[in-house]
């Protein structure tokens, strides 16, 4: 038990944050490329995702709870040393949330402001969280090449969640505005590859640890499929971005389908490069657990809510499956 | 000045608690108000009621939108700010918060979408019940997070392990001897909250003639329930000082600023405590009274502030928050009643009474911070009674990097106080129905092609 309930914590709460990444990624996108779209179009993609994007936050809430929960001490430890990026991140976040409902409800005059901060809200939410992800990536260290390295981050995160808006927007909308997704779309899948690929390449520099793990025979046979797929997925999204027939055709879900498969990729070898620290070259997720009796009694609690919280999150995207349609309170 | 950044750290996380407790004490009742309009427009098919429930539910997801959002800085504050809390007591924090998240924030934040733009996709049924699972899981979640701060106030149920709190039993923990008090205390502060604010809007909407029927309907609603509702809580807030008396003397001698143990103490009504010279200036007291609220015997005994030398709270605003509160719930009893005998019966009220009922819309917000000052610096300087002080657990943070984020915090709540405020009273000039299609996104926008 002492052994194997830190272990199962750490996947839960992987499963968290990466279920956050691929739900509110879109909404954040979506929410980025807003300044771009007319003003009708503005409201219908926000339409979109206006019944998810609640829930869709609440992921980040049961991941860093998981960590709370499970992980007292390196909670303590990682939230105090991104002081600054969480801050600028809970303010975004912020700003994003009431923005939804304030742009239609503040009277006509205001839409304007509230349009220019539900996208600020969602730019600065999302370069904060590629922040963050950096700094825990090099250890929560202060050096120039750490600092580099979430500044790449912080770039790349934005750019995956525009491309997870796009594909969002091509399953979700049509005519016009499915075209203008197609044409962002282009624009914001460069960056992100590009990013991608340098944030691969850095990884094993910034950190000898990782390193370590990934260039040994033979475990990096064993990896090649976690870059191989990362590399197919991206030609898929590259492919029908420049063949938007085949995406009219039925398979508009398939940009988005292929940045999830990126996402969950990227985290499994994440998972593989820490593991089993929480705090890379520092603290392990035995270190760091919190008593037996705490973790047990709250792992009934999520034996028993988790599958059920599944369950009505794809109920609720059943109901409002298909093109999205103004939203009303009719 | 030089500021400790103690002080800043704590006046940081009041900034961002008393931003975030306004907008679920606004919520958690007014999801069971949107709940009954409902319920009554599918029994008797008055359209009032669907009219009432349109205005209402639109003032809901917004006032639901600020309190996920400030929430969410809650969840992370106590990482940042205060990581020896999660270190010492993590082991009963961790869970509790656990539970709430898992429990409640999924069930209200998914069934808020079929309950604000589902209404013609699903059954008349399924919206009811999605109507329900959110007010209940806005309680479910009070719940969770009033039993970790009565904890924090009364822990039983644990024992120390080399300075970390071990559970000794779940049951004790969640159920501590302060939490049934604290719980429904809350419960019906935010009752009243909701209650005066829909009675408060509707006052304003009548004085402008806006909707008729409906708004008169909504304005009865919130009169009846702040008419019972009101004593009522008076009674369970009696019988939470009573609880407060017995295991957390020190808060009560605060409240009440008794300087020296004495039976027959007088309840004070005004006075400027000085904690320098440990006497009340200018006081005017009610003899006995305080003994006999507080032990039901006008000659019981009160403990003073002497016998906890060191390990009291700051006396004089935990004794004003208490009189800000008694006030304001003195003023709610008055206002809820005269309307309550105005409204019998008729749809009409005199200009003085929807004057007054307008005035007190949020009143509820005052009472609420008031009473939270009086139970949260009243348990100061603990962060866990008797166990852990608030000064061990605190973040090492820089005065000038607290004092940065906190007035970053101050500009953003402000305006957003001033932004919610702005849209309610935007809102409440407009008839329910031509607001009907301007949730999100204009009519004419409907799939084009489809």
């Amino acid at each position: 038990m002492e052994y194997w309930l830190p272990i199962i914590y750490m996947g839960i709460m992987g499963l968290a944050l990466l279920i956050y990444v691929i739900l509110d990624g879109y909404d954040l996108g979506v929410g980025m490329l807003v300044p771009f779209a007319e003003e009708d179009e503005k409201d219908m993609m926000i339409a979109s995702i206006g019944p998810f994007w609640d829930a869709n936050e609440t992921w980040i809430v049961l991941g860093v709870g998981v960590l709370l929960i499970a992980f007292p001490i390196a909670h303590g430890i990682i939230l105090t040393s991104l002081y600054l990026p969480v801050t600028i991140m809970l303010m975004g976040l912020i700003l994003r949330g009431v923005a939804f409902d304030l742009r239609v409800k503040a009277g006509d005059h205001r839409r304007g402001l509230w349009n220019k901060a539900f996208f600020a809200g969602s730019l600065i939410a999302s370069l904060a969280q590629g922040w963050m992800l950096g700094a825990y990536i090099t250890g929560l260290q202060d050096s120039t090449t750490s600092l580099l390295f979430s500044a790449l981050i912080a770039l790349t995160l934005p750019a995956l969640y525009l491309i997870l808006g796009c594909g969002w927007l091509l399953m979700k909308t049509d005519g016009d505005l499915r075209n203008k997704a197609i044409n962002w779309g282009r624009k914001a899948i460069w960056p992100m590859g590009l990013g991608l690929f340098m944030v691969s390449i850095a990884t094993p520099i910034v950190s000898a640890s990782i390193a370590e793990k990934w260039f040994t025979f033979p475990n990096a046979l064993y990896l090649m499929p976690i870059p191989l797929v990362c590399v197919l997925c991206f030609g898929a999204i590259v492919r029908v971005l420049y063949k938007p027939s085949v995406l009219i055709n039925g398979y508009s879900w398939l940009i988005y389908a292929s940045t999830v498969l990126i996402c969950l990729m990227a985290s499994l070898g994440l998972a593989y490069s820490i593991f089993p620290d929480i705090i890379i070259g520092d603290l392990t997720i035995w270190e760091s657990a919190s008593s037996v009796k705490s973790l047990q009694f709250t792992l009934v609690g999520v034996v028993i809510t988790l599958p059920v919280i599944l369950i009505y999150t794809f109920f609720v995207y059943r109901i409002f499956h298909g093109k999205a349609t103004a939203l009303s309170y009719e | 000045m030089d500021f400790d950044p103690f002080v800043l750290a704590r006046i940081q996380f009041a900034t961002n608690i008393s931003f975030h407790i306004l907008f679920p004490a606004i919520s958690v009742g007014l999801g069971w108000i949107l709940l009954f309009f409902r319920m009554r427009f599918t029994q008797t098919g008055d359209k009032a009621w669907e009219y009432a429930y349109q205005f209402w539910v639109k003032i809901f997801a917004l006032t639901f939108a600020m309190g996920v959002v400030s929430g969410i800085t809650m969840s992370f504050q106590f990482g940042t700010n205060w990581p020896g809390f999660m270190e010492k007591a993590g082991n009963v924090a961790g869970p509790l918060l656990g539970y709430e998240v898992l429990s409640a924030f999924f069930l209200e934040a998914s069934f808020l979408g079929i309950m604000l733009f589902g209404k013609d996709r699903v059954s008349n049924r399924m919206h009811l019940t999605s109507s329900f699972l959110v007010a209940f899981g806005t309680t479910l979640s009070a719940f969770w997070i009033l039993s970790l701060n009565s904890w924090m106030q009364t822990p039983t149920g644990y024992y120390l392990e080399d300075g970390v709190v071990m559970v000794d039993s779940w049951m004790e923990v969640i159920f501590n001897p302060s939490f049934p008090y604290r719980f429904f205390h809350m419960l019906i502060a935010c009752m009243l909250t909701s209650a005066f604010v829909v009675a408060g809007v509707s006052a304003w909407r009548a004085l402008r003639n806006v909707d008729g029927p409906a708004t008169w309907k909504v304005m009865k609603t919130g009169v009846m329930m702040a008419a019972v509702l009101a004593p009522v809580q008076i009674l369970v807030g009696d019988l939470h000082g009573i609880n407060t008396l017995e295991h957390q003397p020190a808060k009560i001698a605060a409240m009440e600023a008794v300087w020296e143990t004495e039976k027959g103490a007088p309840f004070t009504i005004f006075a400027l405590p000085d904690e320098k010279t440990k006497t009340n200036r200018y006081a005017i007291e009610v003899p006995y009274a305080a003994s006999l609220i507080l032990t039901h015997d006008p000659n019981g005994e009160v403990k003073g502030l002497e016998e906890f030398e060191g390990v009291h709270p700051p006396v004089a605003i935990v004794f004003w928050s208490f009189r800000v509160m008694l006030a304001v719930g003195g003023l709610m009893v008055l206002v809820a009643w005269w309307a309550a005998w105005q409204l019998r019966g008729k749809n009409t009220a005199t200009k003085p009474l929807l004057y007054a009922l307008s005035i007190m819309t949020f009143s509820g917000w005052v009472a609420v911070l008031a009473g939270w000052y009086v139970t949260e610096i009243g348990r100061q300087p603990w962060i866990v009674s008797g166990v852990l002080k608030v000064q061990d657990v605190v973040a090492d943070h820089s005065s000038a990097t607290l004092a940065g984020t906190l007035f970053g915090y101050i500009l953003l709540y402000a305006f957003l106080l001033a932004s919610y405020i702005g849209a309610i009273r935007h809102l409440s000039g407009k008839p329910a129905a031509s607001l009907s299609l301007t949730a999100i996104g204009k009519p004419n926008t409907i799939n084009k092609e489809g």
